[in-house]
Formats: C-alpha cells, structure tokens, sequence
C-alpha cells in the first residue's frame, strides 16, 4: 500500500495522467457536442484513426506540427459531415452509419499510410510536439512540473473544454445546440435550422475528435502505428454519459480515467509479472463498463438524440 | 427544396435491388482508391475477380472465407432485427474459439460425432454467455449495449492473449502464443480435396435456413420482429420485452461463437491471437447488406468474402495494400443504407417557397 501512495503522491505521476487523458478530453468533449445536438457519433474511433494519420502525415510530408492539427481537424470535419448528411437529412440510423464511418475512415487511414509506405519495417519517425513550461507555474513545488509542463495541445484540449462550455451554457448558438437535441420542433418553429445545427455541431465535434488523434502521432508518440487507438473512441463514448454531456465533467472523467490508466501501468510494473499483464491492460476497459453502470440510473440523455427530425411530422 | 416523401408500399424489388445496386457501387468507387494507388485498373479488376472466382481453387478460397461470415452475420442480423445492437460479435467468436480449444484438445476422449457437436455447443454457450453481459446490463440498468458490446471485444482479446500465454499455452509451441492443437477427432472434414473449404460450411448453410425458419414461421421470430419494430405494441399485446431480448441476445452471441469453433476446428486447427481479421465487425456489413434476411447473409457473405479474397490477389498483382477490401466493404455498408433510403423513400423536388403540406 505504501507502494500506492508513492505513486500518486509523484508529480510525474499524475503529469502522466495529463498526457493520457489528453486524446480523451478531444474525444469526449468532441462527441458531447454530437450528441448534446441529437447524433451520436459512433464514427469517433474510426476519425480518431484518421485524424492521427493525416495529422502525422502532412507532419512526415514536411507540413509544420500545427498544420498537422490543422489537417487532422478538416478530416475529421470531413468525416463528420458525411455522418452528418446521412443521419440528419436522410435520417439513417445513427447507430449503423457511425459504424460504417469508424470502418471508411480506419480503412482509408490503414489504405494510405500502407501506400505511402508500402514496407516498412520500424515506422518513420516525426519530430513531436515539446513540452512547453508556463514561467512562473512551472515552477511551483509539485504542481509545476504535474500540470504546467505538458505539450501545447494538452493546455489547448482544456482550453477547448471552456470554450464549449461557455458557448453550450451561455450563448443562443449553444441554446440554439442544445435545443436542436432536446426539443427540434421548438427550434424549428422559432425559424432556425435543425439541420443547420446538427450538421454544424457534428462537423465540429468530428474535427475535435480528430485533433484528439492527432495528439497522439504528433504529441504522445513521433509515429502512426496501426490498431493505435485501441478503443478509446469507445471508452470517450462511455465518458460522456458518465460526464452526463457536460463539459467540466468530461474533462473530470477523461482526468480520472487518466489516473486510473497511469496508475495501472505503474502497477504493472511494479508488481514485476506476478500477476499476469494482460489483466492490467484490460482495467480501462472494464473501469468504462462500471462507470457506464453506475451512471445508467442518473443518465440524462439529450430527449432527442438519435431520433431524426422530420420537417412538419410530429416525432 | 428537395424532400423525402414515405412510399405507401415497399416494392420487394426495390429491396432486393437495393443491396445489389450497392454492392456493385461500392466495387466502382473502390476504382478512386486504385487511381490514387497508381494501379492499372483493368488489371485490378481481372485480378480480383479471378483471385476470388476465376478458379475451382479460388471459389474454394471465397467459400473458407464466407464461412465464418455467415455465422457472424446472422448473429448480428438476429440482433439489429429486435434492435439489440449487437457490435460484439469479434469478441463471442473468440470465446466460442476458446471454449472449443479447453474442451477439444484433449480433454474429452470421444469419438468424432460425439466430440464435433460438443465443440459447438461449447462454442456457443460461450458466445452466448459473453453476449449475456451487455443484454443483461441493458434489461437491468439501460446501460447503451453499443458501447459494452464493443468494449467487451477488447477484454476478451487481452483475455485470450493472457489465456494462450498462460495455461491454454502450447508447450510445444517454440514460444509462440497458440493453443495446443484440436484433437484428429474434434477436426472437421475438408469438403473438397486439396482446398481448405470445410464441414463448417455446411453447418453455417443450414443454421442460416433454421435462423430463417424461425424469424419467419414461428411465434419466437414473431416476437423477435415485433420487439424490434415496434416495442410499445409488442409490449401492448402482452409480451415480455425484456425477456425477448434477453432470448434475441443469446441467440445472437452464441451463433458468433459458433464462428469461433467453426475457424478453429476447421480451418487453423489451433487458437491464435489473430484468428479473426476482424469477422465480427465484418459481420455487421454482411448483415445489413442483407436486410437482416438470415437467408441474405449466405449471399452476402459471399459477396464480402469474394471481396477480400479478390482484394487479397489483386494486391500480389498490382501491388496496392489489401486493405481496399476493408475500404471496399465499409463502402458498400454506407451506400446500402443510402440504398436503403430511396426503397423507403420518394424523392420529391419542391419548387422553393411551397408550403409543406
């Protein structure tokens, strides 16, 4: 036990929890404007992938690191529109069309990394994002170097979580987002776009998203590997029911979440193979399924998320 | 102003239409990603085509593949029909697979019409009892089964990887992580001589006609369509939801688990990590270009398997990455949906200004 507590009582510790939840802040406040509008977005794990290879590639292509993100955001932007088209205007199910996004966007990601680079046997390298200390907070005894000495994105993903904060609760555009997800006939009746809106709102999280992933090859890592998201589209859907679609929250969740990771592979380490790897490996897994439980009975799901809004047909 | 106005009836030939127009879609747009490769495209498509049909052993290859793809692809099509959305099926193969490897390497000295059967059913009950988890949360709870179903693919995959580095390790493996090797008598019989096509073919086919069977003639598949289309009515008319789910559920999980003893018994003959390249999401394509008609996922499961067999060919002769199979079939998933859209749908073009009616 007291193993434990030197663990969490070190900066690095939770500086490393930072760097985990990073991608995961993306995701879920991504996904939480998607949803927060009446989509769900199951296409996230897929525009995770693409996001991450677009933005290493313009990177690897000669592109500097924030062009990367650039490019990342205006594919998954892309990606988001047409899950948007399908699902708002068509009305397809939300369910089924974000499933074939996550396989087009993977598969077109896995397609062109493997013609840029047909055989390869270690993946070319990039040179990553550094960290930046921010003067005079990095510097404070245990709390400098744990959050004030992350990679720019990281400062950006918290940032973001204000922005969308302040945008969902205090401005009409938010109103309007929310309202487009709770109560569409309203928002149409007051002569507004429902799916202007959602079309709008879907393409933004998808771009969100994807500089998630683009994190991870151009900030966590130097390189794109394949299988490298590994889920955590899913575990971000997981989050924001646990965050109940709201931003703070979903920072909160995404930072524990991270915790719990780092600890785990600390743990990993430290118990030296007497209990076998794969069981730690599997904890972020499970941990997303308890917390999906134990926020079933308080979840508040937008009224109308993935039900299609019809002009002039009551739903 | 373009609006979409319902059709009062459903053509069947629009419904049937509508899969094949995709599918046949989705093999045309696959032609921007081999101009961006820099293929030649007439000799990609000759040589997908003759990897996946131009020869007996082709065709055999495509039938090795459509195999386990019809089990998945009924599992999700039972599913999706009484809206379970089953996104799981990767994982209950693997633990169908598991379940077969305990019970058919040796653990069980029985003859071989004995053992096969065993194998299944254990494959199955695997499944099945894995699919229970997200069912369960979702009747007990309403935790969204999406999202447990697929992280539970990520469990069972850790779980595998720790079973085939820990106890179910072959320790003749030369430190390999793979299972010891199903017994001659748990084996399925090769079909035809000299390929790999197997009885696990045969057993796909005809679960495929018993799952029609029942979807169509029987009060279980009955309350299974009306669970899905309607659940306040089913409800209504004194049906248990809960209960048809939960039915719908195992069913579903244990047909995936069935894929997994079918792979291993069949064709790899022992459990590997990589035993699946990815049937169970494979499956959701299969099924919905199917219309979640059990007898449709046999033809498109052919269809898929062709693809990637075809793709596999095509990618040794004009050297593009063979993940334009991956690509290909996520394509053809969103174009049936599309497809989908204009069966149930008219298209009507409005002049601007018109009021909606």
């Amino acid at each position: 036990m007291s193993d434990l507590f030197d663990i969490i009582t070190a900066a690095a510790f939770w500086s490393a929890a930072i760097r985990i939840a990073t991608p995961l802040i993306f995701g879920t406040l991504g996904e939480l404007i998607c949803e927060r509008a009446g989509v769900l977005n199951l296409g996230i794990e897929g525009i995770f992938t693409a996001g991450a290879m677009s933005g290493w590639m313009t990177v690897y292509l000669g592109g500097d690191l924030w062009t990367g993100v650039l490019v990342a955001a205006l594919v998954g932007a892309g990606f988001g529109l047409l899950h948007a088209v399908l699902t708002v205007p068509l009305g397809l199910s939300q369910h089924v069309t974000g499933l074939g996004i996550t396989l087009l966007a993977t598969s077109a990601s896995y397609f062109t990394y493997r013609i840029a680079f047909p055989n390869v046997s270690s993946p070319p390298r990039i040179e990553p994002f550094q960290p930046i200390s921010i003067p005079g907070l990095s510097d404070l005894p245990f709390i400098g170097p744990a959050l004030f000495q992350q990679t720019p994105l990281t400062y950006f993903a918290v940032f973001l979580v204000i922005v969308v904060a302040y945008i969902l609760a205090r401005t009409p555009l938010g109103l309007a987002i929310r309202a487009s997800g709770e109560n569409p006939a309203a928002v149409d009746s007051q002569g507004l776009s429902v799916y202007g809106l959602r079309i709008g709102a879907v393409m933004a999280g998808s771009a969100i998203m994807a500089v998630g992933g683009s994190f991870l090859t151009l900030s966590a890592f130097n390189a794109f590997f394949f299988e490298m998201i590994a889920g955590r589209g899913w575990i971000c859907i997981a989050l924001v029911v646990f965050a109940s679609w709201k931003p703070g929250k979903a920072l909160l969740g995404a930072l524990l979440f991270g915790a719990f990771d780092a600890l785990q592979v600390r743990l990993q380490q430290s118990m030296g193979g007497a209990i076998p790897y794969q069981l730690f490996l599997m904890l972020p897994y499970v941990l997303s399924i308890l917390a999906l439980v134990i926020m079933s009975r308080r979840a508040a799901y937008p009224n109308a998320l993935m039900i299609p809004f019809i002009k002039g047909q009551r739903s | 102003m373009i609006r979409l106005e319902p059709r009062q009836e459903r053509s069947s030939a629009l419904s049937i239409a509508a899969p094949v127009v995709a599918a046949i879609a989705a093999l045309a747009l696959a032609a921007i990603p081999l101009f961006i490769a820099g293929a030649p495209l007439g000799a990609a498509y000759a040589a997908m085509f003759n990897g996946a049909l131009g020869s007996q052993f082709a065709l055999a290859e495509t039938l090795t593949r459509t195999t386990p793809l019809i089990f998945t692809g009924l599992a999700v099509a039972v599913a999706f029909r009484a809206r379970l959305w089953n996104i799981g099926a990767e994982g209950q193969l693997y633990v169908g697979a598991l379940a077969a490897v305990v019970v058919g390497t040796g653990m069980i000295d029985a003859p071989g019409f004995v053992l096969i059967p065993l194998l299944f059913l254990a494959g199955g009950l695997a499944g099945a009892a894995l699919m229970a988890v997200p069912t369960g949360l979702k009747l007990k709870f309403s935790v969204d089964e999406v999202v447990t179903s697929l992280l539970l693919n990520f469990v069972v995959l850790l779980f595998v990887s720790m079973m085939l580095e820990g106890p179910l390790k072959d320790p003749m493996g030369l430190g390999w992580p793979q299972s010891e090797a199903i017994v001659d008598e748990g084996t399925l019989p090769v079909l035809m001589a000299r390929t790999r096509v197997h009885a696990g073919l045969i057993l796909a086919l005809f679960m495929a006609v018993i799952v029609h069977i029942v979807m169509a003639r029987t009060v279980w598949g009955f309350e299974t369509r009306a669970v899905g289309s309607n659940p306040s009515a089913a409800r209504f008319a004194g049906m248990s939801t809960s209960m048809v789910m939960l039915r719908v559920g195992l069913v579903s999980g244990a047909l995936a688990g069935l894929a997994g003893v079918s792979e291993v018994a069949g064709l790899k003959g022992y459990l590997t990590q990589d035993l699946s390249p990815g049937f169970g999401y494979s499956g959701i394509v299969v099924a919905m270009l199917a219309g979640l008609h059990p007898l449709g996922v046999v033809v498109s499961a052919f269809f898929v398997a062709a693809v990637f067999v075809g793709a596999d060919s095509m990618s040794r002769a004009v050297g593009v990455p063979s993940y334009i199979a991956n690509l290909t079939v996520a394509v053809a998933l969103l174009a049936v949906l599309v497809a989908g859209v204009l069966t149930r749908y008219r298209i009507r073009i409005q002049k601007p200004g018109a009021r909606n009616v």
